[in-house]
Parts: C-alpha cells; structure tokens; sequence
C-alpha cells in the first residue's frame, strides 16, 4: 500500500477496508460479432472504513452501491483500482488465495431479500452451522455459536426456532436469521445490502436496532448500502452518495444529510418525506428525469443533464473532486473556485 | 347535511383459501368528501389493497363473501349488476392504478391501444379515445406522441405516468392509488407525489391513497385511515393523526417512522401482524397492545368484545375516530 493517496485524500490508509480507485464494470455483448461494451457500474470510487465506523452508500437503483459492496467482499472482480483488507491487497486474489489468507472467514453480508437469500430445504440449524463447518469449528463449539447467535438477533428461546425451515417464518424473522448467518464467524467486516428494504414499518425499527446493537458491540467495519437515508441515519458514521457509478459526496453523516452540497445529494434529501400533514401543500423542489444508462452515460459531470445548475464545463469535463467544507469531498464543478 | 361523494359503509371481503377464509377485510366503514385525499395506510396483509379491489368490483375468483354497501354521489354500487357498473362508474367515476401495474403493460402493444381499451369497450369511438388519451399523456407531462411508443422504451417513471394517466383518461371522480410509487427510485417517487399533487387541483379529484408508508401518505393525504388485520382502527384529519395519534397501534406505528430532519428515538411494536383466518377475539391489535398488557381493568374488554368507537377532540373539521376500549 503506498503512504498517502494523494489523488483521494478522504482516504484513510490504516483503515480496515480500503479502496483506492476503484472500477467494476460489467460486459456486454449487443450482438454475436459486435464489439463488446462496458456498464461502468462502479467508476473510480476510494473509500475506507475502520473497525467500529459504518459507512452508508446511498444512491438510486442503478448508482452501483450493491456492485461496490459485491466488488468489496471480492464477490467481483474489479478491473481496475486496488483493494486492501488489514493492509493486504486483495485486489485480483484467487478464491484459494483468499481463503488462505482468511478474508473469506472475516467477512459477512447481509442481502436485501429475506425471502430468496436462505435456502428453503435447509433448517435454520443448518444455515448457521455450515459457515463453521467449513472453517472446520468443532461439532460442540459450532452448536454453542449457533445458539448465541440466534439470541444475539433476538430469536429466543433458540430451540424455538433452530429446527424450523425458512418457510415457517415470517420476513423479519428471516432477516434475522441472515444476519444471525452473517456474523457467526466473527467477521470483522460486514455488507448490509438493504436489509431492511423489504420490510414493513414497524418490523424494520426492530431489525435496525439489532444491526446497530450487534456493530456496537463487535466494533466490526459496517457498510450499510441503502436508497433510504432515514434508515440509515441511526447508525451511521459517514455517508459515500454515488450517482451513477460515480462518487458524488462524501463526508459524516450528518454534517452531509444537514446540508448537502452536490446537487443530486441536494434532491436525494429533498425528495425524502419526514411525516408531516403540512407536506401535501409544498411542491418537493426535486431533480426531473431518471439516471442514465450506464454503458452509455452522459459526457462530463453524468448529472449535468438533470442538475439545475449545470455549467457549460460540466458537459464537457469530468468534475474533480473537491473538499468543499473540512471533510466533506464533493465531485461537483461548481465548488472549484474554493 | 352534505352528502359525502362517497360513503364505504360495514363492508367485508373474505377469500377462501386451502387453510381457511381469510377475513381480509371485516366491517370497514368510511367517507370520501370532495376533494378530499384519504391515505389508508397499513402494514402487509391489513386489507389495504383488498378494499382498493373492493370499491373498483376486481377481485380474484376465491372471493367467497362481499358484503355491505358503496354509495357513490348517493348511488348504491357495490351490488349494481357488473354490465351497469362497468358502462357507468369503473374508470369513468372511479379509477384505480393498481399496485405494480406498470409492470404489467403488455411490452408488445403500443402504450396508446393499450390506453384506450376501456374507452372503447364502453362504447367510445376511437379518435375520441385516442384524443382522450392523448390529452391525459400530456396533463401528466409525457408528450402526445407516447401513444407511439412502447412500454420498453420508457424508463420506470415514465411508465407510472402513463399509468396514472390510463386513471385520469376518463375524468373520473375518484382515482385509488394504491402504492403508485412502490418500485421507484426516491427522486422519481418525488416527481410523482409533485405531479400527483397538480392532477388533483387541475381535474379536482379525490383519491383514495393506500400505502404502507405513513411519512410518503403525508404528501397527499387531508384524512388519513389506519388499517390493522382488516380493519380500520382510526381515521380522522391528517393533523389530527400525525399530531395526536390516539390507537396503541397508530402510536407504535408513528414511533416507527424514521424522519431525516428531526431526532427522536424510534422504537417498534413487538409480536407479529395475525393470521386473519382465525383473528385473535375482541381488539385484533390487544396481543401486541402495550396499554392491555399493562392495565388490568382492559383484561376482559380487549380480549373479548369488539372496541367500540370514540370521537376525539382535533383540530381539522373531520371527525377524529378510534375504535379502542382506551376511550370509553
């Protein structure tokens, strides 16, 4: 790992997680002997989280947050940037490799859908145990860890529920049982791709205080990929908001959310309704139109044609990024002048 | 006395199933004024969308029980014969956009026959309903020659639109929302609720807006309705709900809300939604009811007698309802 990253100075290079420039793009072929075309799904992004931080990445459908997530526990392949887990780069390792140098046991992920991520035919025992089976943990400390797991997400008594097939439980119960998955090996590292998207109001409380409570006492690393900022606004540290693959601003939550200084950061906050009967007699000052395709996006800023403020430079020229307050970075033209 | 536009009153829908009828929806009683928007919010399996299939006569062929009566302008038509329904009052008084129907656009038929289909089969001529349908392509910000295109070359927005406009084509009275911006990104499910805001003042409408989502139903709603196991359990004005929630379970369910903007600490209601083939007795909500569980004297209400309703002092002109033993 180099000292500094002097072209992503956000960066935190003695962090657990760390990604420096990272691309993952996705290939297309439009016919048999076409040429084929990339979907820049994640273009050029470098964060870091440390042991203890969540960072949220928030973006709409299509911004790459979950390729981001998917490219961080190296379920992808990038094709180009570097990642570094506890200062070893991970980057392009095999999945021996990996599992020789233990990344594989120190992370966990959490999926959006309870309903398609357990496997129906397994028990809840079962789902649980095979992590540790294949780290080789002991037949009688893999039934404790089971059990302790189960209580740390609140499905208690255990024996209740060890038996039962996904089936015969309800959504949130399932989202437990996911996350009781994902943190049974210890993991030091955990994606949360929006879990609790799925979910009705009243269980989705429920299940982001488990996450908070389990990342609290774990001081594990926390990515919590979202298009809600509400969700994620009781445990998160930092916020990463991305558009269309790219970087769009970056800093502590809630100096971000409190004001905004991308324009789409700016309409993604404004676009979000708190309860108040008073919101039916406002118009919500929101960008028009929808995100680009990403295997053709737009030149320069991939916002400009929708941003209320676009320049002649901004469809010409890729924004740099700037830090426009102390510790907030911001991909926008219209900071340069600070 | 005015008479409201429409008036739902003691109505019940019930689905035969393999394991049991499923009371989806249990004596729902409610009005509609004029140019009132009602939010009719409630979590998975309330009966939300069930009364959506209800007040527009669409529901599946397991339907084993519809019971009560719809007045509309002070016409019964819950159990007019279909022929008369289906000339006079779906879509042309009151028109649904059904949960994920952009979806369901036939990806081979052009969006503009796709629109007209049931202009057509009541009877109007086809310019007409092509006008009619350009015409409400327009109102809801897509240009005319939509009618054109295909469904595949229109993003997710766009389609919803489209949608929203086959509701309003006709000029009905009432439009039923139910969840209009469910598979939306949140900037576009903005720019929906903004334009959703203008159709109801530019063709004076009254919606029916059924959403899980209370803090997204306060973009539209002047009266909200709670819905739990298949019943109302409070409706009043929208300051009246969000403001002074009165139900244990409106309470839970406003404490739930996540708000960007403001601090507060969040909490959740224990237990589980009931199964509504053999709901629990009495108060559906009393097994998760924190004031039951607390207080002696409602042992033997709650959990026996159905609550009754009681009207609560607010602030808006409609009446502020409760169905809970806590008021009485």
């Amino acid at each position: 790992m180099p000292d500094t990253f002097e072209d992503a100075p956000w960066v935190k290079k003695d962090s657990l997680v760390v990604a420096h420039r990272l691309r993952t793009y996705y290939t297309i072929r439009p016919g048999l002997f076409a040429k084929p075309r990339f979907v820049k799904a994640v273009d050029d992004i470098s964060l870091s989280i440390d042991r203890g931080i969540t960072l949220a990445v928030v973006g709409e459908s299509g911004s790459g947050k979950t390729t981001l997530g998917r490219a961080l526990i190296r379920l992808l392949e990038p094709i180009s940037g570097e990642i570094y887990f506890d200062g070893v780069d991970i980057t392009h390792m095999k999945e021996d490799e990996l599992k020789k140098v233990g990344f594989r046991r120190r992370i966990g992920m959490v999926f959006q859908d309870p309903y398609s991520s357990l496997n129906p035919f397994h028990s809840i025992h079962f789902i649980l145990e095979e992590p540790l089976m294949v780290q080789g943990v002991p037949r009688e400390e893999r039934e404790e860890r089971v059990y302790r797991a189960l209580e740390e997400v609140k499905l208690t008594p255990p024996e209740d529920f060890i038996n039962k097939y996904p089936h015969m439980l309800s959504g949130g119960q399932r989202q437990r049982v996911s996350i009781a998955r994902a943190i049974i090996t210890n993991p030091d590292f955990i994606v949360a791709d929006e879990p609790v998207s799925m979910l009705d109001a009243s269980i989705r409380v429920e299940i982001l205080t488990i996450l908070k409570d389990i990342q609290q006492k774990h001081k594990m690393a926390f990515m919590y990929i979202t298009h809600d900022i509400s969700t994620a606004k009781y445990f998160s540290d930092y916020i990463l908001i991305m558009y269309a693959g790219q970087f769009a601003e970056y800093g502590p939550f809630r100096d971000v959310v409190k004001n905004p200084l991308h324009p789409y950061a700016q309409s993604l906050i404004e676009a979000i309704p708190d309860p108040d009967p008073s919101n039916r007699l406002r118009e919500r000052k929101v960008a028009p139109g929808e995100p680009p395709n990403l295997a053709n996006p737009p030149p320069g800023c991939r916002f400009h044609p929708r941003c209320p403020f676009a320049m002649d430079i901004c469809k010409r020229q890729e924004p740099p990024v700037i830090e426009a307050r102390p510790g907030v970075y911001v991909k926008c033209w219209l900071y340069k002048g600070f | 006395m005015s008479m409201a536009l429409l008036e739902v009153r003691n109505t019940r829908l019930y689905y035969a199933t393999t394991k049991g009828v499923v009371k989806a929806l249990d004596g729902v009683s409610f009005e509609l004024n004029e140019g009132e928007t009602l939010a009719v919010v409630g979590e998975t399996g309330s009966g939300k969308s069930t009364l959506a299939k209800l007040l527009v006569r669409v529901w599946e062929r397991n339907v084993t029980l519809v019971d009560g009566e719809v007045h509309l302008e002070g016409r019964e038509v819950l159990h007019m014969p279909e022929e008369e329904f289906r000339r006079e009052i779906r879509w042309r008084k009151i028109a649904v956009v059904p949960q994920s129907s952009m979806n369901a656009l036939n990806p081979v038929i052009k969006i503009g026959d796709q629109m007209i289909e049931p202009l057509l089969l009541q009877g109007t001529s086809k310019e007409e309903a092509l006008k009619m349908a350009m015409d409400a392509l327009e109102a809801v910000g897509l240009p005319r020659d939509t009618v054109n295109r295909y469904p595949h070359q229109l993003s997710g927005g766009m389609k919803q639109r489209v949608i929203i406009a086959m509701s309003i084509m006709a000029h009905p009275r009432i439009v039923i929302l139910d969840e209009p911006t469910s598979a939306l990104d949140v900037i576009t499910q903005a720019n929906i609720m903004n334009l959703l805001k203008k159709l109801k003042w530019e063709f004076k409408l009254s919606y029916i807006f059924i959403t899980h989502d209370l803090a997204l139903a306060s973009e539209l709603a002047d009266a909200v309705a709670i819905m739990y196991a298949g019943k109302i359990v409070e409706i009043g004005g929208a300051e009246d709900i969000y403001q002074n929630p009165s139900h244990p379970y409106t309470q839970g369910l406003v404490s739930s809300v996540p708000t960007l903007r403001t601090d507060k600490t969040l909490s959740f209601i224990p237990g589980e939604v009931p199964s509504l083939i053999t709901p629990p007795p009495g108060c559906r909500f009393h097994p998760r009811c924190p004031f039951y569980r607390d207080r002696d004297y409602l042992k033997g209400l709650c959990d026996a007698k159905e609550p009754p309703n009681a009207e609560i002092e607010g602030k808006s002109l409609r009446r502020h309802l409760v169905y809970c033993w806590l008021y009485k």
